[in-house]
């Protein structure tokens, strides 16, 4: 146990020794701060609308997927972990991941947001526009809470509650962070007035941010970030009492589907509400998301229909949330079409990850964590070099110091976005088995075999989630 | 006296209980049960998942009658509950040696 703390402690300091005090950059003096009231109330609105994807969303899209004597652990998990991840956030997590630090920790200077006042701004993606830095603090709040609690759904039904918690706050430090300010820290576009000036704003940025990893809402550090960690899990746990043997069966599909559809609707918060305006591309990743998650929704039911004999509810909304995963990191980048054809890719995809690739290696992810944020991120973060290209519809990229669309090569993006896969793979997968291991050891991942028997709910929560 | 116990499909529940009203029967006791005979089960399919379901959901109705009705009893519950198709249930008779009316007391056929 000694030995496990040690490493950890070692890994702590490694990660945090390049860390600076030093305050972002400034805006460059050119520019005035425009701050417009209809941004600042559509960002208000897209982050209650991400908190709605969480809570009650999520927790009822994977409670429903449980047997009825662990639905409640399920809804107490996401609704705890939610609530502890905002606090977090507030002490350090914000500091950590979007200030300047080096290319994989932020730093210090806004622990406990510290020096955020009303007016403090937070860049957009256009020059000169800003948003209140309050709202931005909460709107990265609930991508904070959303990404651990996605993880769950990979050992529901057999994980101590306690032992949840201890993994949470180790991974929400070690990994989601260090992946939010790798993927997005940057100086802002003001910053980027020459190229010159771009060089040295550039080197402030996050570590793939450098490498030119596009990752418009969070496909990398929200999906396959958690769908690693939850592969991480549901092998280091291992497999239910009765896997392949007893009906584990979903105790209610219906709710099942009133989560995915809160999650669906919650979706337009995350992905929308990622363009931090409320303007002409907002409303294109508005579209884009709305397409891919229908793309994915018919690809997943149709497939299914053809190879198991039946379109089950199940099926579809499974599809769609898949369909929200892969369009996750494009939505910003892709056109309609390119939407529709990733959300089909993602959606059949999928759908063989949980069906035949989950029962090739045997491991039980009891609520498709990876099969569908894992896969499905994957499939959106390579897929978002392809559907961005202007060539297929796309946007291309913007240079902020032409001012302009830059020139577009697919296959350079291409092993950009490798980048971001990779990097989120290796640390995710890193980070988690060592959280995994040390939380085994201090306080043991598993339930006894009585309590899982018995469910989650009253050996862990003291209560039954249904007196019929 | 007779106990006749029916097993049949749940959603012929109702057509069981009027023709049993009509020919006079004035109390039955209904259960909700599961059970397998001859129809086979199905298939639920949950993701990768797949999950035999062995047990059929029935109606268990059961009622006590006079010797002489039997027979009549025993056709109405076969007529109303008929649909032609495997699993429509079967029906059980057994002797019944004792009635008692908790409210009156009163026993036998008077019980009835």
């Amino acid at each position: 146990m000694k030995h496990f703390l040690n490493i950890f402690i070692l890994i702590a300091l490694l990660g945090f020794a390049g860390f600076t005090f030093a305050e972002p950059t400034a805006t460059a003096a050119t520019v005035t701060p425009t701050v417009e009231k209809g941004d600042t109330a559509w960002m208000i609105m897209a982050t209650v609308l991400v908190i709605l994807m969480v809570i009650p969303g999520l927790a009822l899209f994977y409670g429903g997927m449980v047997r009825a004597k662990n639905m409640l652990s399920v809804l107490m998990q996401v609704f705890v972990i939610f609530s502890m991840m905002a606090v977090l956030w507030a002490i350090y997590g914000y500091s950590i991941a979007f200030t300047e630090g080096n290319a994989f920790f932020g730093g210090f200077s806004k622990l406990f947001l510290i020096g955020i006042t009303p007016e403090s701004l937070a860049a957009t993606f256009s020059k000169g526009i800003y948003v209140p830095e309050y709202i931005y603090v909460a709107f990265q709040l609930t991508f904070a809470g959303i990404t651990p609690a996605l993880i769950i759904g990979a050992f529901a039904e057999r994980v101590k509650f306690s032992a949840i918690l201890v993994f949470m706050l180790i991974w929400f430090t070690f990994a989601y962070l260090p992946m939010a300010h790798m993927v997005w820290f940057w100086a802002g576009p003001d910053a980027y007035t020459d190229a010159k000036a771009a060089e040295t704003a550039g080197a402030t940025a996050g570590f793939l941010f450098q490498k030119g990893a596009l990752d418009f809402a969070g496909g990398t550090v929200v999906h396959i970030n958690a769908g690693i960690a939850g592969l991480i899990g549901c092998l280091l746990v291992g497999k239910r009492i009765g896997f392949n043997k007893e009906s584990l069966a979903p105790h209610s599909v219906t709710l099942t589907m009133v989560g995915a559809s809160l999650l669906w609707v919650g979706w337009f918060g995350f992905n929308v509400g990622s363009n931090l305006e409320a303007n002409g591309l907002a409303a294109l990743v508005f579209v884009n998301t709305l397409l891919a998650s229908a793309a994915a929704t018919l690809a997943w039911t149709a497939a299914e229909w053809i190879v198991r004999g039946k379109p089950s509810m199940l099926g579809g909304a499974s599809g769609a949330i898949a369909g929200l995963v892969a369009i996750t990191p494009a939505c910003g980048w892709s056109g309609p079409m390119g939407a529709i054809i990733l959300g089909i890719v993602a959606g059949a995809a999928c759908f063989g990850a949980v069906t035949s690739l989950k029962s090739m290696l045997g491991y039980d992810d009891s609520l498709d964590a990876f099969g569908v944020h894992g896969i499905g991120g994957i499939i959106g973060a390579l897929g978002t070099a392809i559907v961005a290209s202007p060539s297929l519809g796309g946007t291309g990229v913007w240079d902020y110091v032409a001012n302009g669309v830059a020139e577009y090569s697919m296959s350079t993006q291409f092993i950009s976005q490798l980048w971001g896969v990779m990097v989120c793979i290796i640390w995710s997968g890193t980070v988690s088995f060592i959280a995994f291991k040390f939380v085994d050891i201090m306080i043991g991942l598993r339930v006894t075999e009585e309590s899982e028997r018995v469910g989650l709910d009253i050996s862990e929560h003291g209560e039954t989630a249904y007196h019929v | 006296m007779k106990l006749i116990t029916a097993i049949v499909k749940p959603f012929k529940l109702d057509d069981v209980r009027e023709a049993l009203s009509d020919m006079g029967v004035s109390g039955v006791t209904v259960t909700e049960v599961k059970g397998f005979g001859r129809q086979k089960g199905h298939t639920e399919l949950y993701r990768g998942a797949e999950y035999v379901v062995d047990f059929l959901p029935k109606a268990k109705v059961e009622v006590a009658v006079a010797d002489q009705l039997v027979g009549q009893a025993v056709e109405a519950i076969t007529k109303a509950a008929n649909t032609g198709k495997i699993g429509d249930g079967k029906i059980f008779v057994t002797n019944l040696e004792q009635v008692v009316r908790i409210r009156t007391g009163e026993t036998g056929d008077e019980a009835l």
